[in-house]
């Protein structure tokens, strides 16, 4: 490996073998369940080794899915976001209702994303400006959003006109599009994160946020940037939730910031920050997926899978957190 | 001790005085606007909307002075309602054991008790942060609630009419018991909080995490106990839903609890990074919600917005707090001696 | 001083020895202390001073030996049982509950009441005032911990010890932060402590306090107890010998280097509060010192300078133009590099790589496009691993499993390749074994020699008169003084760094 004189046995600890780091991390841990998931999944129903038809149910979850990407970054980074799934519902409905309003359609997005870079300007100003936890900014914003869509949308559904619907039945070489966009972005964000002096200042701002202002890294931009790339996200996710319901309503992914959390923490992202990967993440969302696709073919009642999406968030942050305290010396 | 001005200098300083000089601000605004505001039927009505949060608020208080956060609390009264509630609906129609009409009281109480106790050692025996062990247990807790119901709904026939009463009928003033009983949540807590060694070591827990160990407080059973009381006043909080309401319903009941309550506490004071926290601020804090509340349908603003103005509340409380704590013009609650 | 002939130790130690994974950092002490003594224990750092002081206290567990209390064997288990057995431990930085009022932090979690039993608040208040008196401090028991001054916290640690009627209290190298009249009461609180009957341990590095103070001493050295005897006994020569094994003037060499033009020029820097009105400069190829007690804003004034937390008036000057820095990615830019005090919070990515560490400051090296180029990252590392002979297993292992001198190295690798002009150095040989200092010194001499200006902040007097061609020193916010080598002495700097309303009485040099 590296050059090295002979060094007494008591300056430094064995180095751990390369396997070792390899594979003894939280994301073999998804592999597997997945792996396990796929299985279990076939035995309840043959259409779980149908991949066009584990596709399709993906592209339920795709919109979170996209999220929960990018929210990967920003526990990387040492902070939270509780938002997420608050501005795509109250994206999606100022989209609505601009574009019910008689806006041009494009014109309508805009305005719809332009509103959640807003909001997460607001997440952004608080957490780095104001200098206040995540944490409890997201759930002040998240219930602010998620409000707020209420005033606008009240009860009802807005409707979309009718060719905006049906981004989900749009294929490319077989696999729907929101399928494609979460594909596309996990790579881009996996290389991003993984090989560039950006994706790697993120990883030493979680570790370390002093050191890492000390050395010169612009900790409040990265973050700041981080929050406004989550409220930008949302928004298209919003936005494509639009297209494949065909209507908004205020209570568009309600619960969802638990999903989105979820998969990150199945996907091996340490809360404390400073660990996670994409990959963990993109593994975790479909694990998720088949978790719950296979509890509805399996007939168990929406009240069951919330308990188990519950318990599953817990032993998945119990079995990340051992592993990393592991190889914590 | 100091001499009486500076007593009264003090006071002034002290965050409650604060939020009572807005409580009075906000119902004078409101007051000129509609006079019907200030008066003593809507004095009842505000009071009326508080005991439940009264009562949550007191327990998360606890936790966020502890250091922690517990966003479960709306799917532990959730299930503790229907504990109680499934009880008194099967006694009347099936077992036929008459119990008494107050029985769902301890029993909340203890079902409470016991799924706080679940986040506590989830929380201990893992040392897991309590932000994400509670937002897996608002699930779980949530999805509890409709199994054990099998997601019917509690009518209005089998909750025991005295319940009801509680939340009607008024030994003086015209406000009625169940104000009585979370003011005296309210006052327990103060003692607890005050006057009892575990309590003070709560505070301090929360002040210095690291330090507590080392000073021979018992972390790991301080928290347990922290996480069981938010879950035992959820509990209580569950069977006065089933008395100020008179049904519980496995989706609604309990639901958005937590943010009105943290929204509650967060304005009373409490601070976010644990050891400050106050009743008689977390009170004021209930209360002016409690007058935000009622004021909306008098000015004609929609129900649906209140969602909306919790957070913006939240917000601006922590705002307030950030901007007011580095001036240091507030200082801390003049620790008690 | 007791009489000593007939009295009993009050606590014994035999044999004790700890290991921590594979590192043996105390071999075989043997140690009685007496009833009624102030015992100083003195070594450099990583001697096993504080090691086996914190085994007194429970900190730590002796992994060989035995302890006895008054003849009893015992086991100190914890610090809680540390507190029953009548052994308090007052640490430099006290750790106390912030919220809590003074009264309460004398007692929370001493007693063995029940949970619920009532909190005797009126009582509390008497008894810490009485303690207060006592001890002829006058603090308001009321007030939150939080803001109270550190010497303030003492007296309240010591109070404390005094609550749970400590028999043995020691003190972790209290004199630090103090200035010469809180050190005086506090030797004056020792001393009735003593005198009293208790005994005290005090740890330090400070030879003239010591001697001050201290009835006996006993020296450690690379984890061994070397001598016990009577501070009468031994003179300042023969301490240091026994506490270095050689003479320390070898280790100091100052290269000579050829000083040019001003590289870092400083005017009227001022934070409200923290420092003002700093003025000085530094030029190529000279080592300039910066001295003064903990707390007196040295490392303010550096972290104003890099950008970390910049002055809110005065200007900075690089190489004779004028700039504006206010963020620590400027500073680099313009050729500043800052070796911070506390590596583990300002220094390190603990549980990165050793080559992540190291190339964090220089993102435009590894990664031209914006994309890493893993090898020529590896290549940066292997070569400060060879130029400062960094001790490690493999370059891509976890930082935190370096020793600390190795860490520091890399520290200082991690900046050299900025190649900067001006570097800033923070207590750069804190906490390091006086081999790897050696070390250190000839970099910092070489660094100079290659032109570089070089700001050193140290505590350590032989340090900064060993290698410094100036040394300025500090003093509560305020440049106290700019002494050129020549006159420069350890009273000089000392009486520069004390605050100015006192005179320097009463600690006998």
């Amino acid at each position: 490996m590296s050059t090295l004189d002979t060094t007494p046995p008591q300056d430094t600890a064995p180095v751990r073998p390369r396997w070792q780091t390899l594979l003894i991390r939280p994301e073999t841990m998804t592999l597997i369940l997945l792996v396990i998931g796929i299985f279990a999944g076939s035995q309840l129903s043959p259409f779980f080794l149908d991949v066009s038809y584990i596709l399709r149910s993906f592209t339920l979850y795709s919109e979170l899915a996209i999220v929960a990407l990018v929210l990967t970054m920003v526990i990387i980074v040492g902070e939270i976001d509780l938002s997420p799934a608050a501005n795509m519902a109250l994206s999606a409905c100022v989209f609505a209702w601009a574009q019910a309003s008689g806006v041009p359609i494009p014109f309508a997005m805009l305005i719809g994303l332009a509103s959640g870079l807003a909001m997460g300007a607001l997440n952004a100003f608080m957490v780095i400006g104001l200098q206040l936890p995540s944490i409890i900014v997201t759930i002040g914003t998240l219930t602010l959003y998620r409000g707020l869509a209420q005033v606008l949308a009240g009860d009802k559904s807005i409707r979309v006109p009718e060719w905006f619907i049906g981004v989900d039945k749009i294929m490319l070489a077989g696999i729907p599009l929101p399928v494609v966009l979460f594909i596309v972005l996990a790579i881009g964000l996996g290389i991003v994160l993984g090989g560039t002096i950006f994706g790697r200042n993120i990883y030493q701002i979680g570790t370390n946020e002093i050191a890492a202002r000390h050395a010169g890294i612009r900790s409040a931009r990265i973050k700041a940037g981080l929050f406004l790339l989550v409220g930008l996200v949302s928004a298209v996710a919003g936005i494509m939730t639009a297209s494949r319901l065909g209507s908004v309503r205020y209570d568009i992914a309600l619960g969802g910031e638990l999903q989105m959390v979820l998969m990150a923490m199945l996907g091996g992202t340490y809360i404390f920050g400073g660990r996670g990967t994409i990959l963990g993440t993109f593994l975790a969302a479909w694990l998720l997926v088949i978790v719950s696709t296979g509890m509805i073919v399996a007939n168990v009642l929406p009240a069951v899978q919330l308990v188990v999406l519950g318990s599953l968030l817990i032993v998945a942050i119990i079995a990340t957190n051992l592993i990393y305290s592991r190889t914590q010396r | 001790m100091t001499t009486g001005l500076n007593t009264l200098g003090k006071i002034f300083l002290r965050r409650e005085a604060g939020i009572a000089v807005m409580i009075v601000l906000f119902c004078l605004a409101v007051g000129a606007v509609k006079p019907q505001f200030l008066t003593l039927d809507q004095l009842r009505i505000i009071l009326l909307l508080t005991p439940l949060i009264m009562i949550g608020a007191m327990g998360q208080m606890l936790v966020i002075v502890a250091r922690h956060v517990d966003l479960s609390i709306g799917s532990m009264l959730g299930v503790s309602a229907m504990v109680s509630g499934m009880l008194y609906r099967y006694d009347a129609t099936w077992f036929g054991l008459d119990i008494p009409w107050w029985s769902g009281i301890p029993i909340s109480i203890v079902v409470g008790a016991l799924l706080g106790l679940g986040n506590g050692l989830l929380i201990t025996l893992f040392r897991l942060p309590a932000i994400i062990v509670t937002l897996g247990t608002l699930s779980l807790y949530r999805g509890l609630t409709f199994i054990i119901s099998n997601a019917k709904q509690i009518d209005r026939q089998w909750i025991p009419s005295e319940l009801k009463g509680l939340s009607q009928t008024s030994p003086i003033l015209g406000i009625p018991w169940i104000i009585f009983i979370a003011f005296g949540v309210a006052l327990l807590t103060w003692l607890f909080a005050m006057h009892t060694r575990v309590g003070r070591q709560i505070f301090a827990l929360g002040s210095n995490p690291v330090a507590a160990p080392l000073r021979g407080i018992k972390v790991t059973q301080v928290t347990l106990l922290v996480f069981a009381i938010s879950g035992a006043l959820s509990g209580l909080a569950g069977i006065l839903y089933a008395s100020r309401w008179g049904f519980v319903n496995p989706s609604n009941t309990g639901s958005g609890f937590e943010f009105q309550v943290i929204a509650a506490v967060v304005i009373g004071g409490a601070s976010i990074n644990g050891g400050i926290g106050t009743v008689l601020g977390t009170v004021l804090g209930v209360l002016l919600l409690g007058c935000v509340s009622a004021a909306l349908p008098l000015l004609g603003i929609p129900g649906t917005s209140q969602a909306a103005i919790y957070g913006a509340v939240i917000l601006v409380a922590l705002v307030i707090d950030r901007t007011v704590r580095q001036r240091g013009i507030v200082s801390l609650k003049r620790a008690r001696a | 001083m007791t009489d000593t002939t007939a009295a009993a130790p009050l606590i014994s130690a035999r044999g004790i020895g700890k290991t921590f994974a594979t590192v043996d950092v105390l071999r075989d002490v043997d140690l009685d202390l007496m009833p009624g003594e102030i015992h100083a224990l003195l070594g450099e750092n990583g001697a096993g001073k504080s090691t086996f002081a914190k085994i007194l206290a429970g900190v730590h567990r002796q992994t060989r030996g035995t302890l006895s209390l008054n003849g009893t064997p015992v086991e100190v288990s914890s610090p809680i049982a540390a507190q029953k057995l009548g052994i308090t431990l007052i640490h430099q930085e006290p750790i106390s509950f912030p919220d809590l009022s003074v009264a309460e932090n004398l007692v929370i979690g001493g007693a063995e009441d029940g949970w619920f039993s009532r909190v005797p608040w009126a009582e509390m208040t008497r008894e810490a005032n009485r303690l207060m008196d006592l001890l002829g401090v006058r603090i308001d028991v009321t007030r939150p911990m939080r803001g109270l001054s550190i010497a303030d916290q003492q007296m309240v640690e010591i109070a404390r010890a005094l609550a749970s009627n400590s028999r043995l209290i020691i003190m972790d190298e209290p004199t630090a932060p103090l200035t010469p009249r809180e050190v005086e009461t506090l030797f004056t609180i020792a001393r009735k402590l003593r005198d009293e009957g208790r005994t005290i341990v005090f740890i330090s590095h400070r030879l003239e306090e010591v001697r001050a103070l201290c009835d006996r001493v006993t020296i450690f050295r690379d984890g061994n107890k070397i001598a016990t005897d009577s501070i009468g006994n031994l003179t300042d020569a023969d301490i240091i010998r026994l506490m270095i094994g050689r003479p320390v003037k070898e280790y100091m060499h100052k290269t000579g280097a050829t000083i040019g033009e001003v590289a870092l020029r400083v005017e009227g820097l001022t934070l409200p509060g923290v420092f003002s009105d700093i003025s000085f400069s530094v030029r190529k190829g000279e080592i300039v010192g910066l001295g003064g007690l903990v707390g007196a804003g040295r490392t303010d004034v550096a972290k104003a300078i890099f950008g970390v937390t910049p002055a809110t008036s005065g200007t900075v000057s690089i190489n004779g133009a004028r700039v504006s820095i206010t963020d620590p990615s400027q500073a680099i830019a313009l050729g500043l590099a800052f070796v911070p005090e506390d590596r583990a919070v300002a220094g390190i990515f603990r549980t990165l790589s050793v080559e992540q560490n190291i190339s964090v400051a220089v993102p435009k090296q590894i990664a031209p496009g914006g994309f890493i180029r893993r090898a020529v990252e590896r290549a940066l590392g292997e070569d400060a691993v060879r130029k400062l002979s960094i001790r490690l297993a493999s370059l891509r292992q976890p930082i935190g499993e370096l020793s600390g001198g190795n860490q520091q190295k890399a520290i200082l690798a991690r900046w050299l390749l900025t190649n900067p002009s001006v570097l800033i150095l923070d207590e750069p040989t804190r906490g390091i074994d006086i081999g790897v200092k050696a070390e250190f010194y000839s970099i910092i001499g070489e660094l100079a020699a290659q032109g570089r200006a070089i700001l050193l902040i140290s505590s350590e007097l032989p340090e900064l008169l060993a290698l410094c061609d100036r040394v300025l020193v500090m003093s509560e916010g305020r440049l106290t003084a700019d002494i050129p080598r020549a006159e420069a002495t350890q009273e000089a700097v000392m009486s520069a760094a004390v605050p100015r309303t006192l005179a320097r009485e009463g600690v006998a040099a």
